[in-house]
């Protein structure tokens, strides 16, 4: 499929990608699958207890998180996220903890990383992109350095009420944010046909006013440049922009998932299209961009990173069960705190 | 703090001493000093700009303030308290109305599965200090989902706190201690209150007595219950609009030579143990009494702590008066299912006969 852009021309720094950033670019993609599949794999073998793999969904995800600007851009995500996280830069220990039970939300620190605790009501998080960029307006920055919240959510959470209130709410006060569509094919088990109405996501923006683009979620750098445009058009305080990443869930919604329930491997095949990290590295190819050699140089990379985060989260251990208590509230309540108190006596056997 | 402000129109020009304010009042000139005091306050709600919403809490105040500091928004209660957060994760303090109680319902989630959680989730990183207004309870005649008791279903959700002013001083002072709080704070307003007047004293924050002594400037001694009315028979244990309703019980039970003493209870989440032991330790009878369907109501936790410390001197089960487990009825109806002064003085007469065995 090709990008259709509506919106309108904004002069970005619109200079095409170089070549280091291309393989850059790669080098994010291939550690993000790796880390995904491997994250499937820790699952397996009793290291994390869950998981909601990407497998497919790399370049919409690095694609656009490699367009946030984390000096002044926040990002707030649902929990399949994790190339979008990796592409941020994100300790991925403190991210992968939320899937090893550790802390729900995660250990990183959402101030320092710009991207808000991992959650899984799904567009719950739509909103708070809102009012985040109506603060940024409020703050008084000028055009063309105001942050941009990028909010992600799925086909599925489309249909909640929360994200036709966030696109209202967000073209009524012209807030800088991009709402960001993985349109993966699948909610779970509904296809994309039995969940949205309206054609698709990006068609709903017109109701609202606000632009919208179609991008063919598994070329890493249409999904980039389609970001940075978005990014710009806020910037300039246009208001909003909706952008419909279309790419393929290849595996299953979480590792407690069997999608064989609901479709088969032919259609599978079928459906899912080029894989976005085998058609980059061919394109990469056959643009001189990048040799073997480098290829495998990434793959090595990646594996040397997954080892390094398999070995941290093996070591994060559990919480001190008084966190439990103390992250409630900033100021406890008594009641918390006999709580706390009793907790204490009782199971901590001193 | 108040002296230098210019008051807003329809307020007496008020500086430090007791003057005579609606809860209506007491609450417009909490919310202009508030703003006034924390340039990162904002108020927004539907119909509370321009309008001064429905119930003219916020009315001037976009005009003193500016359309940043106060704006309408659209019709959106979800929309509403999702941007509170947002706007708190960009370090406002964003003081959201929903415009009646029943209105909260579409917001729940982010209420309950946001707000209250973002702390926790963000390992203390994202506070929220949101005080949401919610013109709270019955008693206007309103229309369906225009009344409604929501504070056992607030206080118990992990990560809120919850508060009820019952007279135009507390409104004042309780708003203004609520919004600077780094917690987010339910803040229930009981409308059939917002036109009675009352004394408030702008610059002491505890010109009642209270059952802990503190320096009224810190603040900390807003943080309790109070004692309405001293008695020496029994404790009524009410907040919100039930306080006043009791007060007047109080008065008639003393004609038939009952002494009553009323505690205010004010906050909600978390509850003034001490309070309540303090209150019933000492008169070893009480009565709650709330408007909430009975069922899982408030009144069984204000229950339980009064049996936990006061148990082996207690003369009576503790006695609840409430609404019914009913849908909130009609107006014609209301009477009918708000606790009267005959329900509240049955409700004593049970606890002041109860023989063991």
């Amino acid at each position: 499929m090709t990008t259709k852009s509506v919106l309108a021309a904004v002069d970005d720094d619109a200079a095409p990608l170089t070549h280091h950033q291309l393989r850059e670019l790669y080098t994010l993609m291939a550690a993000v699958r790796h880390l995904d599949t491997s994250a499937v794999a820790w699952q397996r073998q009793g290291i994390i207890p869950g998981y909601a793999p990407e497998l497919g969904q790399e370049a919409a995800q690095v694609g656009s998180g490699y367009a946030v600007d984390r000096t002044r851009d926040f990002v707030f995500p649902t929990y399949r996220e994790m190339g979008v996280a990796r592409a941020m830069g994100l300790d991925m220990v403190g991210y992968m903890s939320t899937h090893k039970a550790t802390w729900h939300g995660g250990m990183y620190n959402p101030l320092e990383s710009r991207f808000a605790p991992i959650q899984a009501v799904v567009a719950g998080s739509v909103l708070h992109a809102v009012g985040w960029a109506h603060g940024q307006t409020l703050a008084g920055h000028a055009a063309g350095e105001i942050g941009v919240a990028m909010t992600y959510f799925g086909d599925g959470a489309s249909s909640q009420g929360d994200v036709h209130e966030a696109m209202n709410f967000a073209a009524v006060m012209k807030a800088p944010v991009v709402f960001f569509i993985q349109n993966n094919g699948w909610a779970i088990s509904v296809p994309t046909e039995r969940q949205v109405a309206g054609g698709s996501v990006a068609a709903r923006a017109a109701g609202y006013g606000i632009p919208s683009l179609q991008v063919d979620g598994n070329d890493v750098v249409a999904v980039f440049e389609a970001t940075r445009s978005a990014f710009a058009h806020c910037r300039a305080g246009n208001g909003p922009v909706v952008i419909e990443a279309m790419t393929y869930r290849r595996g299953p919604h979480s590792t407690a998932d069997d999608p064989g329930r609901y479709r088969t491997l032919d259609e599978e095949r079928l459906d899912a299209g080029d894989d976005p990290l085998e058609r980059f590295k061919q394109r990469l190819l056959t643009e001189g961009v990048a040799d073997e050699a480098f290829f495998a140089e990434a793959q090595r990379l990646a594996e040397a990173e997954e080892e390094a985060v398999r070995a941290g989260i093996a070591d994060l251990g559990p919480r001190p069960g008084a966190e439990m208590f103390s992250l409630v509230f900033q100021e406890p309540t008594p009641a918390l705190q006999s709580q706390a108190t009793a907790w204490r006596k009782e199971s901590e056997h001193v | 703090m108040s002296e230098t402000m210019t008051a807003l129109p329809g307020i007496e020009t008020a500086t430090a001493g007791v003057h005579q304010l609606s809860m209506q009042q007491a609450l417009n000139r909490a919310l202009d000093e508030i703003l006034a005091g924390n340039p990162k306050t904002v108020i927004f709600g539907e119909d509370c700009g321009r309008l001064g919403g429905v119930f003219r809490i916020t009315d001037g105040l976009q005009a003193k303030h500016g359309e940043e500091r106060v704006f309408d928004t659209p019709l959106a209660e979800s929309g509403i308290l999702g941007m509170s957060v947002g706007l708190a994760m960009a370090g406002f303090h964003p003081i959201p109305e929903v415009q009646f109680d029943g209105f909260a319902y579409p917001a729940i989630n982010q209420i309950v599965c946001q707000i209250a959680r973002m702390n926790y989730r963000s390992r203390g990183t994202l506070p929220m200090p949101i005080t949401l207004r919610v013109p709270s309870f019955g008693g206007i005649r309103a229309p369906e989902h225009h009344g409604e008791s929501l504070e056992s279903l607030f206080a118990h959700v992990p990560g809120l706190k919850v508060v009820s002013p019952s007279t135009p001083h507390d409104a004042y002072h309780l708003l203004k201690y609520a919004a600077t709080r780094p917690d987010p704070v339910i803040f229930m307003e009981p409308k059939s209150r917002y036109w009675q007047k009352g004394p408030v004293d702008l610059a002491n924050a505890l010109p009642g007595k209270s059952p802990h002594d503190g320096d009224p400037s810190s603040g900390g001694s807003l943080t309790g219950a109070r004692v309405a009315r001293e008695g020496r028979h029994l404790t009524l244990v009410a907040w919100g609009a039930m306080v006043a309703r009791c007060l007047q019980v109080a008065e008639l039970a003393a004609e038939d030579g009952i002494d009553v003493e009323v505690l205010d209870l004010r906050w909600l989440k978390p509850i003034d143990a001490e309070a309540l032991a303090t209150s019933v330790g000492k008169t070893r009878r009480a009565v709650v009494v709330h408007e909430a369907p009975l069922t899982s109501g408030l009144g069984a936790e204000v229950a339980q702590l009064i049996t936990q410390s006061c148990f082996a001197t207690l003369k009576a089960p503790v006695e609840r008066v409430t609404g019914f487990d009913v849908p909130y009825p009609s107006g014609d109806l209301e009477d009918e299912y708000i606790p009267n002064i005959d329900r509240i003085l049955f409700g004593i007469q049970r606890v002041l006969e109860y023989r063991r065995g």
